[in-house]
């Protein structure tokens, strides 16, 4: 009961992490749009590895980039790439106080930023504007609260179980 | 030895990570070669579109509601004096009708001496847009409308200001659009005072067009409307597109470069109008170029081709921007004949 009412709250959460991303913003915000696709990845990641791997972030970058029209394949990699580093540095990263966790957080989502400026580059398209490097700054600040937040969602769905 | 043991494990756990890793790396690379070549994304938004619609609709939800929640509170004053702007704009608006109706029958008769056919008009269908953010790097919109309520890809749209771009996917209920401020958009533009035809690019940025390889003889100044020629028949012709807001020479010199700003609020507007009907343009010898392509070059024909350095006035509008490298080469073709 308490594995399947995570594994729903995962899934809700990912999926309101893929229509976050094209929810209209203020003009000129749009740019400096955090993560939030990324940043519950990362949770999931830290939280449940054995149900959260690669392949979730591959499926959901996929998912992701239909539908926001952008390159086939570019969110997917770069969200591979963001689940390998949380694995790898789980063990690290879980026992972080909350502070130091959102800072390796930020570091995760400005090299993410940098591979998307790589892709850019690669394919010719113009440069990212200064606005966008902003979005790893939002991510970092928004991640205490979403952590704390699901935590507390999924204490309560176990308590009530 | 508890530090060696659990360094071990994290090593194997590591190996064990990266061919997976490894493998859906490749996987992504391969599918963004084969997107950038071979455009399979759109084939597969086509597909998919059961899927896409509901979440592009319920990504929209926020905005429409909160639309619904400004019209709820609308103030009866505020509805009264929107409603006395819109009469008086109506009046205005009706006003310049009456002249342009008569300039166009004016217009008409002036064809028909030429026995120039063409056919003015012109069905527009009013289609709103699905209010979500698809992608901030790109220039792209989504419409409430796709193959079921008759749309094509490669259909103009436009809203009041001017022409806005064109649809490149189309799925059942919804289509999505470039805009002419995408960087991988091009149209082909006139200049409505001197008539000379140049292409303007889309430069990624909302409020910026951009003119490359204006020649240095061209008429055209700051200020300038710049207006769809009808070129390549996509476009229909006659519409605003940009005015241009600078002139500046290009790093060779040989050339100017202009930067314009669009016509149409390329913001998220309400609605845009779809071209149905496209008005088939009159046969000319130029036509559509892109970036890399050429475009024909008239060499050793009777009349000379016009060179850049030149100042003397071109009666002749000039061809689409001709890459340098072409003219050089033309010049070089004038001057090995006697």
């Amino acid at each position: 009961m308490i594995r399947q009412s995570s594994s729903l709250m995962r899934t809700l959460t990912l999926l309101a992490g893929l229509v976050f991303q094209i929810i209209p913003l203020p003009s000129g915000l749009d740019l400096a749009r955090p993560y939030l696709l990324a940043l519950f990845l990362c949770y999931w990641c830290l939280e449940t590895p054995e149900k959260t791997g690669l392949g979730t972030a591959f499926i959901y970058g996929l998912l992701s980039d239909l539908f926001s029209s952008g390159m086939l394949g570019e969110q997917a990699l770069r969200l591979v790439i963001l689940a390998f580093l949380v694995s790898r540095f789980r063990a690290r990263l879980r026992f972080f106080p909350l502070w130091q966790q959102a800072l390796a957080v930020f570091a995760l989502l400005l090299n993410d930023r940098l591979i998307m400026s790589l892709l850019h580059w690669l394919v010719n398209d113009h440069g990212l504007s200064w606005v966008a490097w902003l979005s790893p700054v939002l991510g970092m600040l928004v991640w205490p609260w979403l952590f704390v937040g699901i935590d507390m969602l999924r204490l309560r769905a176990r308590e009530r179980s | 030895m508890v530090y060696a043991s659990s360094s071990t494990k994290r090593f194997s756990d590591s190996a064990s990570e990266t061919l997976p890793l490894l493998a859906y790396l490749i996987l992504a690379s391969v599918l963004m070669l084969t997107d950038h070549r071979m455009n399979v994304g759109q084939q597969a938004r086509e597909k998919l579109s059961v899927v896409i619609e509901p979440v592009w609709w319920l990504a929209s939800l926020p905005s429409r509601m909160w639309s619904g929640v400004d019209d709820e509170l609308a103030t009866r004053q505020a509805l009264q004096d929107s409603n006395e702007r819109l009469l008086h704009e109506l009046q205005v608006v009706n006003a310049r009708m009456q002249r342009m109706s008569a300039i166009n029958d004016e217009n008409q008769r002036l064809r028909d001496l030429l026995h120039a056919k063409r056919n003015g008009s012109l069905q527009v269908q009013m289609v709103s847009i699905l209010d979500v953010d698809l992608n901030p790097y790109r220039q792209r919109i989504v419409l409430n409308a796709g193959t079921r309520q008759g749309v094509k890809v490669g259909q103009a749209i436009m809203d009041a200001g001017g022409m806005l771009g064109q649809v490149i996917e189309v799925s059942d209920n919804k289509a999505t659009a470039l805009l002419v401020t995408d960087a991988d958009h091009a149209i082909p533009v006139q200049v409505a005072r001197s008539g000379f035809r140049a292409i303007a690019f889309g430069t990624g940025d909302p409020g910026s067009l951009l003119i490359s390889d204006i020649p240095q003889s061209a008429d055209i100044r700051k200020g300038d409307l710049l207006v769809t020629s009808g070129m390549g028949g996509r476009f229909p012709a006659g519409f605003p597109v940009a005015t241009i807001e600078k002139l500046s020479p290009n790093d060779t010199g040989l050339f100017m470069v202009g930067k314009a700003k669009p016509a149409a609020r390329m913001d998220r507007g309400l609605e845009v109008l779809l071209v149905n009907e496209i008005v088939p343009s009159p046969p000319s010898p130029a036509r559509v170029v892109t970036p890399t392509g050429k475009p024909p070059v008239a060499v050793g024909s009777a009349t000379p081709p016009i060179k850049p350095e030149t100042s003397s006035k071109p009666k002749q509008p000039t061809e689409s921007p001709v890459p340098a490298s072409d003219i050089d080469a033309n010049a070089d073709n004038n001057n090995d004949r006697p």
